[in-house]
């Protein structure tokens, strides 16, 4: 019997695949054609007015070069400053009412019923888009930064109580329970036993939510609920992209600032 | 430990030196007056006539609103595919263009740290810090308003969120692997297809659908700015006061935003 050298050397390796089961890849790979196939053939596009639009859009990129922070400079200054101070009071805000909220969302501490409240409240803020919260506020509240500042608040409940809900969870019982062997009252207890636990996260989220709030109050005063929304909005339907691209890298270079130092103060708490 | 005495020379336990009470003293202070400042710069900028009449206002929104106008529904269909489509097409497109971004971006990848990351990591703060909302609004000013502008906006914006997870997860590869393909006399492309994309694949689908599940939060109110989706409605509802079309329309958004989380919490759990 001869020996070749092909079966001396066996068959080749082949890659994997990433779904095993043939079946069920093939079907996610038709299906997803498919969808892909009526999704696109459902999107009309105007050729002609994205040809015309083209102009624009180089306009808008060249205008990056040379923002113009001057020509409405009142305004930028005063929509900035809106945004800065609704993101700074919706913050603390948000933070005082999230805290017994996450202790009362959290399963192993709180009894089922408060438990219940709790997580209702944060899905509901959760499924709610910051965005139609604002045109519902303002339409009750009026226009103005008080709109804006309660949204940011209810927002920011339901983004940090379940995140520290869950850390919560997640604490260590032991160094829990040796304060509770202390006799110490509800209260202590949460304060020398949970807290101390939760406090590097609890810092972290804020810092990361108070970055969340001004890129969010941005855009809340395009439906009237203040900032440098609005006037980005104005600059926006007059075409005046030398003020957009002037607003658009203040905002930029806020969020940086914002994540270089949440970056530097978790650094130090963790 | 720190300590302090009383008047009758005990020492006693205390939490914190004196330095650091005094240091967080004065950072409370330092939130308090913050507050007071911001707070009293929104209250001159409100009319508190209107404040006190909220409770009055928003019970009459409310009963305006209420029941909903349920045969509204059969005009949503189509506005709710359009904005599935945002959301799954600008997803897709976002991760075309993040994956490059992210393998430029992460230290282990990179051509060059000196030029091409900070590069990398330019876009990917760039386009992560402005909201999908400022980008549909640019895009309805220069490619005209409907879907097309949706997508591209979603698209835009989810490229440095995906990129900024891809390339943390592809920092944190073991590079052992790596190595190993290496050693094999694999080219740089087989390195990368071998030795780190099956390292980073559970990572890239979990970061697809997790923004995905955003993307279709997002996209509901895209419309808003003429981007086309079920947002459009909803101005066109709010514009005409239309209050039983906004309440079925917000419901609407509710249901679809809670089956969207369920669907990507269930595939997540699948893939993972």
């Amino acid at each position: 019997m001869s020996v070749t050298l092909e079966s001396r050397l066996g068959t080749g390796w082949k890659k994997p695949h990433f779904i095993e089961n043939p079946v069920l890849r093939w079907g996610l790979i038709i299906g997803a054609v498919v969808y892909l196939v009526l999704a696109f053939a459902s999107v009309e596009v105007n050729w002609s007015r994205v040809y015309e639009g083209l102009d624009r859009g180089w306009k808008f990129i060249a205008a990056f070069s040379s923002p113009d922070f001057t020509s409405r400079g009142a305004d930028i200054r005063e929509g900035m400053i809106e945004s800065v101070i609704m993101t700074v009071t919706s913050t603390i805000v948000g933070i005082a009412i999230s805290i017994p909220i996450a202790l009362g969302a959290a399963s192993n501490i709180a009894p089922l019923p408060v438990y219940l409240v709790c997580r209702f409240i944060v899905s509901i803020s959760r499924a709610l888009n910051e965005i139609i919260v604002a045109i519902l506020f303002v339409a009750i509240f009026g226009f103005g930064p008080l709109a804006g500042f309660l949204t940011l608040s209810f927002a920011t409940i339901g983004f940090l109580s379940k995140l520290l809900a869950e850390d919560i969870e997640d604490m260590n019982k032991v160094q829990a329970e040796a304060i509770h062997a202390t006799g110490a009252s509800w209260l202590q207890w949460i304060n020398y036993g949970v807290q101390p636990q939760v406090m590097p996260r609890l810092i972290g989220l804020s810092m990361y939510r108070l970055d969340i709030n001004f890129r969010e109050s941005a855009v809340l005063g395009l439906v009237g609920a203040g900032g440098i929304g609005a006037t980005l909005n104005t600059a926006f339907d007059r075409y005046e992209f030398d003020t957009v691209a002037a607003i658009l890298i203040l905002i930029i270079v806020t969020v940086m600032a914002l994540e270089y130092l949440s970056g530097m103060i978790r650094g130090r708490v963790q | 430990m720190p300590t302090s005495t009383n008047a009758s020379g005990e020492k006693i336990w205390k939490l914190r030196t004196r330095n650091e009470t005094l240091f967080r003293w004065a950072l409370w202070l330092a939130t308090i007056i913050a507050f007071y400042v911001s707070w009293m710069k929104i209250s001159d900028q409100t009319t508190w006539f209107f404040v006190y009449d909220a409770p009055r206002i928003a019970a009459d929104i409310g009963g305006r609103a209420w029941p909903p106008r349920w045969s509204y529904i059969d005009q949503l269909g189509g506005a709710i595919w359009d904005t599935i489509n945002m959301a799954t097409l600008g997803t897709i497109f976002a991760l075309f263009m993040a994956v490059p971004v992210a393998f430029l971006a992460a230290r282990n990848t990179t051509p060059s740290k000196t030029f091409i990351r900070p590069v990398a990591l330019l876009v990917i703060v760039s386009t992560r810090s402005i909201n999908s909302l400022i980008w549909a609004l640019l895009l309805v000013s220069i490619i005209g308003p409907g879907v097309l502008a949706g997508i591209v906006a979603i698209a835009i914006r989810s490229i440095g969120f995906c990129a900024k997870l891809l390339y943390e997860a592809i920092e944190e590869i073991d590079s052992t692997q790596v190595e190993a393909i290496t050693a094999t006399g694999a080219s740089r492309w087989q390195t990368m297809a071998y030795g780190i994309v099956p390292q980073i694949m559970p990572a890239f689908a979990g970061i697809a659908v997790f923004r995905w599940d955003i993307n279709f939060r997002e996209s509901t109110v895209l419309g808003l700015v003429g981007a086309g989706g079920i947002g459009l409605q909803l101005q066109g509802s709010l514009n005409t006061l239309a209050w039983p079309q906004v309440s079925l329309i917000l419901i609407v958004i509710l249901v679809a935003v809670i089956i969207g989380e369920w669907v990507s919490a269930r595939v997540r759990g699948a893939i993972i």
